[in-house]
């Protein structure tokens, strides 16, 4: 339904983009007892770690082989073989999890064969520790894909075929655009069926800003590694976004694991997708709170249609988050007026609104002219306050707020207290009108003086009819 | 390495106005003041970060980043330096390079987002950052920005400071001395007065010159360009004919103040902002060298005057939170700022300072220490965050002060912290400043939420006997 344009400017203004390494650190922060690490200079880390520091006011554990100019020329083996020895030391991980930068992409260091040697070399010192490397250029893709690229070389290296499958364990693959909460709010509705959930990676797990016994330099929970390797043993998985896609073939053809990918689940026919398959899974009748939930969605729904339809909205974010909030707008009758993306996925072509563009928050705030709200991450603030428009912050990063961890957008729940947030945005913003809001136009004013007419009616601007885009 | 850049970094590394330098042998000097980072076990910013917190607070300036999107792209707008007029510093321009550029080269989308920039923003200046990938595929900013700035007809200024070359401390004076090479002392003032001064290294963070400014501007003083902190870049270009210069402590951009000296004969010294003595040490420094400089001898007296009335009305409301805070325990662990001098407003307030760091520290700074806390100063050089936890878990102290990165290890051990670092959003510079952080201190300590969170859950009380 969508036309997917490239941006052709040379000049990126006001990014909405992130790196790739930080995508895939940020699966690996969703790990228990994991360090991740980015191979390449120092600043790198620093940026992400500082980023998602304010977006989750917590603590991140993230480390750097930091390369300076000369270890980059000469290979990075030697900062990756001393990075893992301190690390091991001083924090002893489960699991260290090594994601590439452009820099050492563009040298084109060979980093699973330093870490072959690197093992035969240290064997005994670093028993006790996995290790995992995924390629991720910054110069390619975006965060989503670096998330993605994680997730799958995770299930690649630890998922192995298993001899028998664990009656009602449900693998759940999340994608990078799933908060804290929606996990948690997933987690639960798999439990609703009597099924045992195994989420990988699992950010509500050491995200979810509790506070621990002791200072730990790792990650505060997640998934563990024996987690991911009872993926294998799982009798169905369920994964969230089209980004995910990879990890559950990857799963499929290694260990002949049934998987569903949902391309979002926000949204009453999105959920009750998830439900059916669920109640088929387990054999079970949804219970009555699930019920009840539902129902409470169709009545925020029919609540809420008052105040999304017509709506004009503007979104700026990556390809998955992009299709779930477009999708709901659109089915609330609200028009997605603009959509800015990240990066290129298959799913973008599904998005229902006319042209998503892959560019930066300069072109959303150009599309956004005329718009009534605007969502997109924090660094939309700029541009909803040009715009004189609302700003809805979704995404990371939302420096700005607190509680981007408790946001919940997925299963009737979440669509519900969605809904209810658009909603309570547009009466906030409620236009009052006035005694000049529906002037006569210039012919009419004419006739009505007894002058001559000047045309016919024809020549008045177009009625903006809000296009219909089928489902 | 290019060679440009090297050098640049050799000269940087020989500041003769470093006293960490003077102390060094030839050999030692030669490596500069960047430690070889240890992999797996390093922190902060690189020198491209380093450049863009120098330079970034010039307002006007479209501030474009040449490289991948790491660098711009999960960085911009997230540092916190005031303006009081244009907003184009806080727009994010990067060239985000895609595959093609890393192989093919990067130098013509350079060029052309320069272009894009001009046509759409038409800023007074662009400044132009390399960044890791691009100086490793051999872009030559130099060049670009030369070719851009004769096409254009409008200053486009290289910052040759990419990440890898060392920690953001290099990349301050890289940035700084991108000015000196390009912008300092490109165009005239219209106007000049025996007032003028430079303030450098200071980026009006949370908006503490403004908590400054009133004091200059009662004693008439001009300040002809802050070097950064809400700076304009025509302001910055005529810089060269202030007559004095205050250098900001940290050090950060000592190259400006002065190669500007030798230059321009522009006189400097170093002050501070924090703490009550260091202001008034500060305004008199500044009177003094205009005096010497050939202003009125009447400003000496006046500014004495000020800061006898400013002192008293600093020191007559921090004694007002004396009787609750009385005995109360502060760890004060501080980066860049000179911890003593907040140390004496804490000790006037009535708090206990139990310890603070030295990392920074120079030698005098720990003298001083000693001379204000007493012989058994507790001087931490360096504390893991393990410890810094199991202090506050064992309520060695009551609260703590510090920088952004050990908050969530004080708000984990349930213990009120203060941030007294750079992202943080309350200003603390002047005789304002103290007063507001000592007040901040107060609220922090008193607030009521600190109890809730250390009472046990109901599932850990042990049941009691009326419940049988
Ligand atoms: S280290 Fe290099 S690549 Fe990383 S953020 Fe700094 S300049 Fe960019």
């Amino acid at each position: 339904m969508a036309t997917v344009i490239d941006s052709k400017k040379a000049c990126a203004v006001n990014p909405l983009k992130m790196s790739q390494p930080l995508g895939a650190c940020y699966a690996f922060l969703g790990l228990a007892d994991t360090m991740p690490m980015m191979h390449g200079s120092q600043g790198c880390t620093s940026f992400g770690l500082v980023l998602l520091v304010r977006h989750f006011k917590e603590a991140i554990p993230m480390q750097t082989t930091a390369m300076n100019e000369v270890s980059t020329i000469l290979g990075g083996m030697d900062n990756i073989e001393q990075a893992l020895l301190n690390i091991k030391k001083r924090a002893n991980p489960a699991l260290i999890a090594i994601a590439s930068t452009g820099l050492t992409e563009t040298k084109g260091d060979d980093v699973d064969g330093y870490l072959r040697l690197i093992r035969a070399r240290h064997g005994e010192t670093l028993a006790g520790t996995e290790v995992v490397y995924v390629s991720a250029p910054d110069y390619v893709g975006a965060f989503q894909d670096g998330w993605a690229a994680a997730v799958k070389a995770l299930v690649t290296a630890f998922a192995r075929p298993a001899a028998t499958r664990v009656a009602g364990r449900i693998g759940v693959l999340p994608g990078a655009h799933l908060t804290p909460a929606d996990l948690d709010e997933l987690r639960e509705l798999i439990e609703a069926f009597g099924l045992e959930p195994v989420l990988v990676p699992d950010l509500s797990r050491s995200l979810d800003g509790h506070i621990p016994d002791d200072f730990t330099p790792t990650t505060l929970g997640g998934a563990t590694l024996d987690d991911i390797r009872e993926l294998a043993a799982c009798e169905h998985v369920i994964a969230i976004g089209e980004q995910m896609r990879g990890a559950v073939d990857s799963l499929a053809t290694n260990a002949g694991v049934p998987g569903t990918v949902f391309d979002r689940l926000t949204g009453l026919a999105a959920t009750d997708a998830l439900v059916a398959l669920l109640m088929r899974l387990s054999g079970k009748p949804a219970p009555a709170r699930l019920k009840r939930q539902r129902g409470q969605l169709l009545d925020a729904m029919l609540d809420g249609h008052f105040h999304l339809g017509g709506k004009r909205v503007a979104i700026g974010a990556e390809p998955d988050l992009l299709f779930a909030l477009a999708s709901l707008i659109h089915e609330m009758g609200g028009e997605v007026a603009a959509a800015v993306t990240t990066t290129h996925s298959p799913v973008l072509a599904r998005v229902p609104t006319a042209e998503v563009l892959v560019g930066d928050l300069e072109d959303l705030e150009q599309r956004a002219a005329g718009c009534d709200l605007l969502l997109t991450h924090a660094h939309g603030r700029q541009a909803a306050a040009r715009l004189g428009i609302p700003l809805m912050r979704v995404g990371i990063p939302q420096f700005d707020r607190l509680g981007a961890a408790h946001q919940l957008s997925v299963g009737y729940r979440g669509t519900r207290d969605l809904i209810f947030a658009l909603a309570n945005l547009f009466l906030a913003h409620l236009h009052a009108h006035g005694p000049d809001d529906w002037p006569l136009p210039e012919a009419a004013l004419a006739a009505a003086r007894g002058a001559a007419p000047a045309g016919c009616a024809c020549s008045a601007p177009a009625e903006t009819v809000i296009p219909i885009i089928p489902a | 390495m290019d060679a440009r850049v090297s050098a640049k970094i050799q000269s940087v590394f020989e500041e003769p106005a470093c006293e960490h330098n003077q102390n060094k042998d030839e050999k030692a000097r030669k490596k500069g003041c960047t430690k070889q980072l240890s992999p797996g076990a390093a922190a902060g910013g690189c020198a491209f970060d380093g450049a863009k917190i120098a330079l970034q607070p010039i307002a006007d300036v479209a501030h474009l980043v040449h490289g991948p999107i790491a660098c711009e792209g999960n960085s911009w707008d997230n540092r916190n330096s005031s303006t009081s007029g244009p907003q184009l510093y806080r727009t994010g321009f990067t060239t985000d390079i895609g595959e093609l550029d890393v192989i093919y080269g990067g130098e013509k989308r350079l060029f052309k987002s320069i272009r894009e920039i001009i046509d759409k923003y038409d800023p007074p200046a662009v400044f132009v950052y390399q960044t890791c990938v691009t100086a490793l595929i051999g872009d030559d900013i130099e060049a670009v920005c030369k070719r851009a700035a004769e096409k254009f007809g409008k200053p486009v200024v290289p910052v040759n400071a990419p990440g890898f070359v060392g920690p953001k401390n290099l990349g301050n004076k890289l940035g700084a001395e991108a000015l000196l090479d390009y912008v300092i002392g490109t165009e005239e003032p219209e106007v000049s007065t025996p007032y003028d001064i430079n303030i450098i290294g200071e980026y009006n963070l949370a908006g503490e010159l403004w908590q400054v400014r009133p004091l200059l501007d009662a004693l008439g003083i001009r300040v002809l360009a802050c070097i950064s902190g809400d700076g304009r870049y025509h302001e910055v270009a005529r810089s060269h004919r202030a007559r004095a210069a205050m250098m900001v402590c940290s050090k950060s951009m000592i190259n400006v103040a002065r190669k500007m000296e030798e230059r321009y004969g522009i006189p400097f010294f170093e002050g501070s902002f924090y703490g009550i003595e260091d202001m008034s040490d500060t305004l008199r420094n500044l009177a003094r060298l205009l005096v010497a400089q050939g202003a009125p001898a009447d400003l000496l007296e006046r500014t004495e005057a000020l800061i006898a009335i400013e002192e008293e009305r600093a020191w007559h409301r921090i004694a007002a939170y004396r009787p609750r805070l009385e005995g109360k325990k502060v760890l004060l662990i501080t980066g860049g700022v000179k911890s003593w001098s907040v140390v004496a407003a804490l000790q006037e307030a009535g708090l206990e300072v139990v310890g603070t760091s030295v990392k920074k520290s120079t030698k005098e700074d720990k003298e001083k220490i000693k001379e204000i806390m007493g012989e058994d100063a507790h001087m931490i050089d360096d504390m893991t965050p393990r410890e810094m936890f199991r202090m506050l878990r064992e309520a060695r102290a009551d609260i703590m002060l510090s920088g952004g990165r050990s908050q969530f290890v004080a708000l984990k051990a349930k213990m009120p912290w203060l941030d007294i670092n750079q992202e943080r959003h309350y200003a603390y510079a002047g005789y304002e400043g103290m007063v507001d952080l000592v007040r901040e201190i107060s609220k922090t300590l008193f607030n009521p939420v600190w109890e809730q969170v250390r009472a046990p859950a109901p599932w850990d009380v042990p049941a009691t006997a009326e419940e049988c």
